[in-house]
Formats: C-alpha cells, sequence, structure tokens
C-alpha cells in the first residue's frame, strides 16, 4: 500500500478499486458476525471455500466473510450477489446444493429461503425480507456489503469520502453540520454531540483526545460490538472527522477485551489506514496529525461511566469520580476529552456525507436520526435492528421483530439495559426516542431491548438486573454499594415467599436514595428496574407478598407455615 | 474571596476552598465519614450532599466536600430531602456496621436508632471509606494497604490479604485516620499491633537510648532515615531526649 497524498489520490484510489471489481461477478456473502459463528459459519465458509476449488469457479465466484448484518436468529446468512438470493440457516450439507443449483444452475434453492410468518410465502431476495424492509438501515446496512478486515472493501463504498468533505471544512463548520443535525449520544446519556466537540474545543488545554467508548456492557446488548466487528473503518473515519473538529491529535479507542474480534478488527482497521496515510502525520496533506491507539478493558460496566472509563485508560482503577468539572474540560491525564460512544461516531460519516438537513429529517423533533436496537428475549426474530428514531414500539416488536413466539403473549420490553426499565403493553404505541422513553420511566440507554412474554416474572426480572447491578457496581459509593446489596436481598426474600409488609415502601425509600446520592449513573439509575415495575406490575409485588403467590409461576415460593410467628 | 449563602446566612469564603469547609469556618454543621483534611476529597459516604442553587438558577445535589464555592451560590444543609437521604444512608450503614459507636451515636443524631435492612456480619465497623489506605498513599507515601474486589466484596487489606506487608513501616496513620474505629493499634512490651478489620501486623518498637522509651517502629524510623537522607544513628535518641 503506497500512502495517499491528497484527496486526488484518495478519489483515484476509489476508481481504481471499483474498476477493477466485475460488478456483475457472483460473490458468496457469508456472514461472520459473533452469532453467526455460534452457528457454525466458519464451517460453512470452508466448506464454500472447497467446494469452489473442487469445481475450479475461483476465478467466477469470490467469497466475501461479512460483518453482522443482524438478523442474528437465522444464521448462518448467506446471501448471493449480485442477486441478492438470501438464504437462512445455512448449514455446510446445504453448500454443496447451493453451489450445484445456484451457482451453476441459477436456480433459487426454495428450502433455504425465509418464509415470511405472516403470509407463510417464501422471499427470495435479502432487500425483501420484511425484518430488514421495516428497518431504517444508515449505519448497519454497510456491514453487509463489505469485508470489515478489507479498507479497499470500506473504500469502494464511499468510505473515506466524508473525512475528505470534512478536511475542505473549517472546523467550526462540521460542529455547526453535527448540531444542526441534531446527533445525540448513542452510549445512553443523549447528551448533543455537537455540544459536547464544542465545549472541548474552547476549553483550555495544551492537549485535547478522542476516545470511542467500546465498552458495551448491557447483557444482551451487541450493536457496539457488531459495528466494530464489521465496520470499524466507519467508526474511524467518525472519529477522524470528529479529532479534525475538536483539534485533537490523539485518539483512543476503549474495547472490552472480552470482544476478541472486535479488538482484531480494530487492530487491522487501524494498521490499514495508517498505511493508507488516513492516519497519522498530514493526513492527506492537510496538514492535520491523527494516532488513534487501542486500550483494552478488563470487562467492567462501570468503566462505560465516562470518568470510569478515563481512570481505567491511564491504568488506574476503573472508578468514577464526581463530574463537577466536566472530561470535556478536564479528561484524560487532565487534558480536555471528548467521549463519545462506538454508534454515535459511526453517525458522523453519514451526517457529513448527506448533510444535516437531511440526516435531520429522519427522527423525532428531539431526537434525530436512527438508533440500532438488540432485539432479544422472548422474540421471534432476534438481532440487531436499526430504526428510525420516533417508531413504535408495537412496529418493532411486532413488525420487524415478528411477534412472540410459541403463541404467548407480550407482557413487557425492558428497553435501556439492566438500568432501564420495563414498558408495558399499554405503552406499545410509545413512539421510541430519548424523551418519550424517559418520560415512560425507562430510557435509550445504548439500546437493549429485551422483550419479555406472559410467562415472565416481573418481580424476578427486577431481582435479575438489580443482581446484575450489584455485581457491577465498583463498590466505591456507600448508596450503590449498600443499596443495591440490600435491593437485591429484599427483592429475593420477596421472590421466595419472604416478603414483608412495608417491603414495597423500603424498596421505594431506597430507590429515592440512590437517585438522590449515589456518586455515578450506575448507581442513581440502578433503582430503575425495580421503580419501573412497581410503577407498572405493582399487583405482582403484593402477590408475592401478600398471597404468597407469583401470577406468572416462576419464582418458586416457600410453603408458608400455619403457625408461623 | 467569594460571596455565597448558607442556609440563609451570607458568607464569604476563599476561593478554591470548598462548600464543606467554608461552611466549618462559620460552624454551620455538615456530617462526614469519608472526609479528612490530610488527604484529597473522595466523596464516597454522600452524607455531605447539600443542595444547591447556581447563580444561573440551577439546583442540584452536590457532596459538599468536593463541590467549590461560587459566586452568587446558594447553599442549603439540611433540607427535608437532604435529613432524608442523611436518614437512609445512616440506616445502611447501622446494618453494614452495627457495633460502631460512631455510626450509632451518628444515626441517633438523625433520629435513627433501628434499621430495617438485614444486618451484616463480619465487617468489624469498616465502612469501606478509604481513609486509611489514602492516607498511607498520599500522605504517608508508602500505599501498604488498598481497598481490594469490586463492589459488595470489596474490602480494606494489606497486598493478597496476608499478615504482612512488605512496605508497611507500622506508622499507624491508618488507625489515627480511620473514622469509625476500624482500626486499632497498640503498643505492648515493644511491639505495636496494628489491628486491620480482617487481618494483623506486629511491628517491633525501637528504644530510646537515653530514656529508655520504645518511641517509634524501627521499621518506621528505617523509613524516615532513608527518605530523609539522615544517618541512622541521628534516630538512637527520641525527641523528648534530644537537645
Amino acid at each position: 500500500m503506497t500512502k495517499l497524498k491528497s484527496l486526488g489520490e484518495l478519489e483515484a484510489l476509489r476508481k481504481s478499486i471499483i474498476g477493477k471489481r466485475d460488478p456483475k461477478k457472483t460473490v458468496i456473502t457469508i456472514c461472520n458476525g459473533t452469532g453467526c459463528q455460534a452457528h457454525g459459519c466458519k464451517d460453512v465458509t470452508a466448506t464454500f471455500q472447497k467446494e469452489i476449488e473442487r469445481q475450479n469457479l475461483s476465478a467466477k465466484v469470490d467469497i466475501k466473510s461479512i460483518g453482522c448484518p443482524g438478523f442474528c436468529e437465522r444464521g448462518t446468512l448467506v446471501v448471493i450477489k449480485p442477486r441478492d438470493i438470501f438464504y437462512q440457516r445455512v448449514r455446510p450439507e446445504d453448500v454443496p446444493e447451493i453451489m450445484t443449483e445456484t451457482i451453476g444452475k441459477g436456480n433459487v434453492v426454495q428450502r433455504l429461503l425465509y418464509t415470511d410468518s405472516k403470509t407463510g410465502k417464501k422471499v427470495t431476495y435479502e432487500p425483501e425480507v420484511p425484518f430488514y424492509k421495516l428497518q431504517k438501515r444508515l449505519i448497519i446496512g454497510n456491514n453487509g456489503l463489505i469485508d470489515p478486515t478489507s479498507i479497499d472493501d470500506y473504500i469502494a463504498i464511499g468510505g473515506y469520502a466524508a473525512l475528505a468533505k470534512a478536511l475542505k471544512m473549517s472546523p467550526e463548520q462540521i460542529i455547526d453540520e453535527v448540531k444542526k443535525a441534531g446527533l445525540r449520544g448513542r452510549g445512553g446519556g443523549g447528551f448533543p454531540t455537537g455540544l459536547k466537540w464544542e465545549t472541548t474545543r474552547r476549553a483550555h488545554g495544551d492537549t485535547r483526545y478522542v476516545i470511542c467508548n467500546a465498552d458495551e456492557g448491557d447483557p444482551g446488548a451487541f450493536m457496539d460490538r457488531a459495528l466494530v466487528e464489521g465496520n470499524p473503518h466507519s467508526v474511524l473515519e467518525g472519529m477522524l472527522i470528529g479529532a479534525y473538529a475538536i483539534g485533537s491529535h490523539q485518539g483512543y479507542v476503549y474495547i472490552r477485551n472480552e470482544y476478541p474480534m472486535a479488538v482484531r478488527h480494530m487492530q487491522t482497521a487501524i494498521q490499514q489506514a495508517e498505511e493508507y496515510g488516513l492516519l497519522g502525520k498530514n493526513i492527506l496533506s492537510s496538514g492535520f496529525d491523527f494516532d488513534i491507539k487501542i486500550k483494552r478493558g478488563g470487562g467492567a460496566f462501570v468503566c462505560g461511566e465516562s470518568t470510569a472509563l478515563i481512570a481505567s485508560l491511564e491504568g488506574r482503577v476503573g472508578e468514577p469520580r464526581a463530574k463537577y468539572i466536566h472530561t470535556s474540560e478536564q479528561g484524560l491525564w487532565g487534558q480536555p476529552t471528548n467521549l463519545n460512544n462506538v454508534e454515535t461516531w459511526a453517525n458522523v460519516p453519514v451526517i457529513i456525507n448527506n448533510g444535516a438537513d437531511w440526516y435531520a429529517q429522519i427522527g423525532t423533533e428531539n431526537s434525530k436520526g436512527t438508533k440500532i436496537f438488540s432485539l432479544v428475549g422472548n422474540i421471534t426474530n432476534t438481532g440487531l435492528v436499526e430504526v428510525p428514531m420516533g417508531i413504535t414500539l408495537r412496529e418493532i416488536v411486532y413488525e420487524v421483530g415478528g411477534g412472540i413466539p410459541k403463541g404467548r403473549k407480550f407482557k413487557a420490553v425492558q428497553t435501556g439495559g439492566p438500568s432501564g426499565g420495563v414498558i408495558p403493553e399499554s405503552l406499545l404505541d410509545l413512539k421510541v426516542d430519548f424523551d418519550e422513553l424517559d418520560k415512560a420511566g425507562s430510557m435509550m440507554g445504548s439500546g437493549g431491548m429485551i422483550v419479555m412474554d406472559d410467562k415472565t416474572c416481573m418481580v424476578d426480572v427486577a431481582k435479575y438486573f438489580v443482581s446484575f447491578l450489584e455485581g457491577e457496581s465498583c463498590g466505591k459509593c456507600l448508596p450503590c454499594r449498600e443499596g443495591l446489596r440490600q435491593m437485591r436481598e429484599i427483592l429475593t426474600r420477596i421472590t421466595e415467599g419472604r416478603g414483608k409488609k412495608g417491603d414495597i415502601k423500603l424498596l421505594e425509600e431506597l430507590s429515592a436514595t440512590l437517585i438522590d446520592a449515589a456518586l455515578c449513573a450506575l448507581g442513581s439509575t440502578a433503582p430503575n428496574p425495580v421503580l419501573s415495575t412497581l410503577r407498572y406490575f405493582r399487583d405482582e409485588y403484593e402477590a408475592h407478598i401478600n398471597e404468597k403467590r407469583c401470577p406468572a409461576g416462576v419464582c418458586k415460593l416457600e410453603a408458608v407455615k400455619v403457625n408461623e410467628g | 474571596m467569594v460571596k455565597l449563602t448558607i442556609n440563609g446566612r451570607k458568607i464569604t469564603a476563599e476561593e478554591g476552598t470548598t462548600i464543606l469547609y467554608a461552611a466549618r469556618e462559620n460552624n454551620i454543621y455538615i456530617p462526614t465519614l469519608c472526609e479528612n483534611e490530610a488527604v484529597a476529597p473522595y466523596g464516597a459516604c454522600r452524607l455531605c450532599l447539600v443542595e444547591i442553587t447556581t447563580a444561573k438558577g440551577r439546583e442540584r445535589l452536590v457532596t459538599s466536600c468536593i463541590y467549590q464555592v461560587e459566586e452568587g451560590l446558594t447553599v442549603r444543609t439540611d433540607t427535608d430531602r437532604i435529613t432524608r437521604i442523611r436518614r437512609m444512608l445512616l440506616e445502611l450503614l447501622l446494618a453494614r456496621c452495627p457495633d460502631s459507636e460512631v455510626i450509632r451515636e451518628l444515626a441517633s443524631k438523625y433520629g435513627v436508632t433501628r434499621t430495617r435492612f438485614t444486618k451484616q456480619k463480619g465487617n468489624n465497623k469498616c465502612i469501606l471509606c478509604a481513609t486509611c489506605a489514602r492516607t498511607c498513599e498520599e500522605v504517608v507515601g508508602v500505599a501498604a494497604i488498598s481497598l481490594a474486589r469490586r463492589g459488595v466484596d470489596r474490602e480494606m487489606t494489606t497486598p493478597f490479604s496476608e499478615d504482612f506487608s512488605d512496605v508497611c513501616i507500622g506508622c499507624g496513620a491508618c488507625a489515627y485516620s480511620c473514622p469509625t474505629g476500624a482500626i486499632t493499634m497498640e503498643d505492648v512490651n515493644g511491639t505495636r499491633v496494628i489491628k486491620w478489620p480482617h487481618n494483623q501486623m506486629e511491628f517491633k518498637l525501637k528504644k530510646c537510648s537515653v530514656c529508655g522509651r520504645y518511641w517509634a517502629p524501627e521499621k518506621q524510623v528505617e523509613y524516615v532515615a532513608r527518605t530523609s537522607g539522615t544517618p541512622l544513628s541521628d534516630y538512637d535518641v527520641c525527641p523528648d531526649c534530644r537537645d
């Protein structure tokens, strides 16, 4: 690879990559995401390779390992391009038939097609699969088009064009564009991104840092993982644009070490970008220098909290501190620091490429763009879904998600991860955006969405999330450490039939204290699962305490002794 | 100087002072446990929370041991909301350390005499405020003890929880700074015993060559001689017997 020295050379490279590729050539794209790896995609890929060699088709057929396109439920996913024939649940033994029938004769293998659960009809082409059709895949859509370990693939689909455009703009213009677009932080806080960039740019300091938070830690959430694994260059491009706007020359990607493929793909992407001169000194002869380092996290949920993440990055114990001085003023090593989440960074190139006005048309008044959700739990189509802000929960659950399996009834959906809240059936028509979810007692969080059917006990759900948070509390501040310990104890005794009168009141008082007094957002949002289940399913708590009965039939309540007391 | 109001009283304080110290200078009481003037503020016990309204009109709860005074700041240290929070925190502390006289006394000051929470065993009065470890690191410069593990498993301990810390000099600053009496220190027959919540260590004391009194742990004397670059023989005599 030779270093690109100008915007013109980048465009010339793009033309040459595209020019060398035959758009009519058959490409078998196989999902290599973590979900499909669990389904055995590596064996499927190996079998395709063997078959192609055996049939001497190497010159005519390409194989491409792609990142996660989101439809994890149906893995291993195989798409035959350019026709976009969509095969699902492909096993190694299906490969010879695909090779003979589809590659050889151009026929479609009917039994591997997806059947629409609503109409009962087979769907042949990927864009027509209802799961995808109802989404707006601005960010995650590219996962299906590229090999994440190939910078040329990214450049071929228009990658780094936003950087080229940004380098011709002034930093202030970029910040204005991001502000006008209305982009808000996707990590959970929902803070306006442009404003954060502006504060960091204006802060006093010798050096400015930008950080990408890839420390996703919510149980059941994997959207950031899929983005870093499936399209790491989009994150790097966002960081480059942000760094240029903020005036930073050093960036960090903080990735949890439990995401080995994400770490590997990010390392490859950084190396490739350096080789092309898209990272390093005097990028594309613009005079702008920027380097990125990877820091691997040890897997502490609390390190999603900015001050704890920064402490961990500095090599100290990942514990938060009071944020009376913002990290945008004094962050990493005491210098102005801008921290954004993976998905936020990945949105930046989309905004610069298409313009703020175009971007701001998507979404609701105060929540613009799309959001990727991990749709999991009792749902037919488990996977990652990217939907425009303002879509209703009903549409996500029943249209995109395909409803509740086994003919069961919907009961609630937990949004916002462990410190989010449950939303009951009566609020299914709620428009999903930052403010509406807050009003309902839950939150956007980083985008976890756990669907629960009528066989779910809501007290048990609250206990599960509180136990998770108790285990992840750093233990520094008293209300979080002692409060969550006691909260879990109370919930445990309720689910075991030892609940006492006054327990609900005590849970509420304790929750109020955590909200007011905890040091960081882990503690202050920790009562959400309790408060939201109490708000919508109080009768279940009462049944456990007063009647020693679990309405959902989940909890094994101790038999009540007749002569007790 | 900065002008601000605490509980309706107009006061002035030096820029950079925390709300807590400004209040103390004016004899306004705010309870604290993890605060100690010798070390940097930590903000873990949350008892010193106060309600503030900034000059711009923003209202929030802040830890007064960290938040610095500002021009036009209005502070309220004992509203109903603050009292509610403190009572709950004290109830949690009573469950954590039922044997601590300091906690019981502070709790009763706020009318909390019993706890509705499950009482814990084995914490030995330690509230995990880290004042000991912070003093050891920031003041003594030794870092012989620290808090280990996360969340509810957190413990104040020596490296690997052994009854031995290679670098500990036995100075006792941890015992001196502990707000709840969870760490004790006793000198008996030429030996100093420091008891931490989960382990303990013994130190040989140095005898004064003049009066014969045991006056400091030998390891501490060696540490002071080494860090100050003075000969060890300078320390054969205790401070009282020196010229």
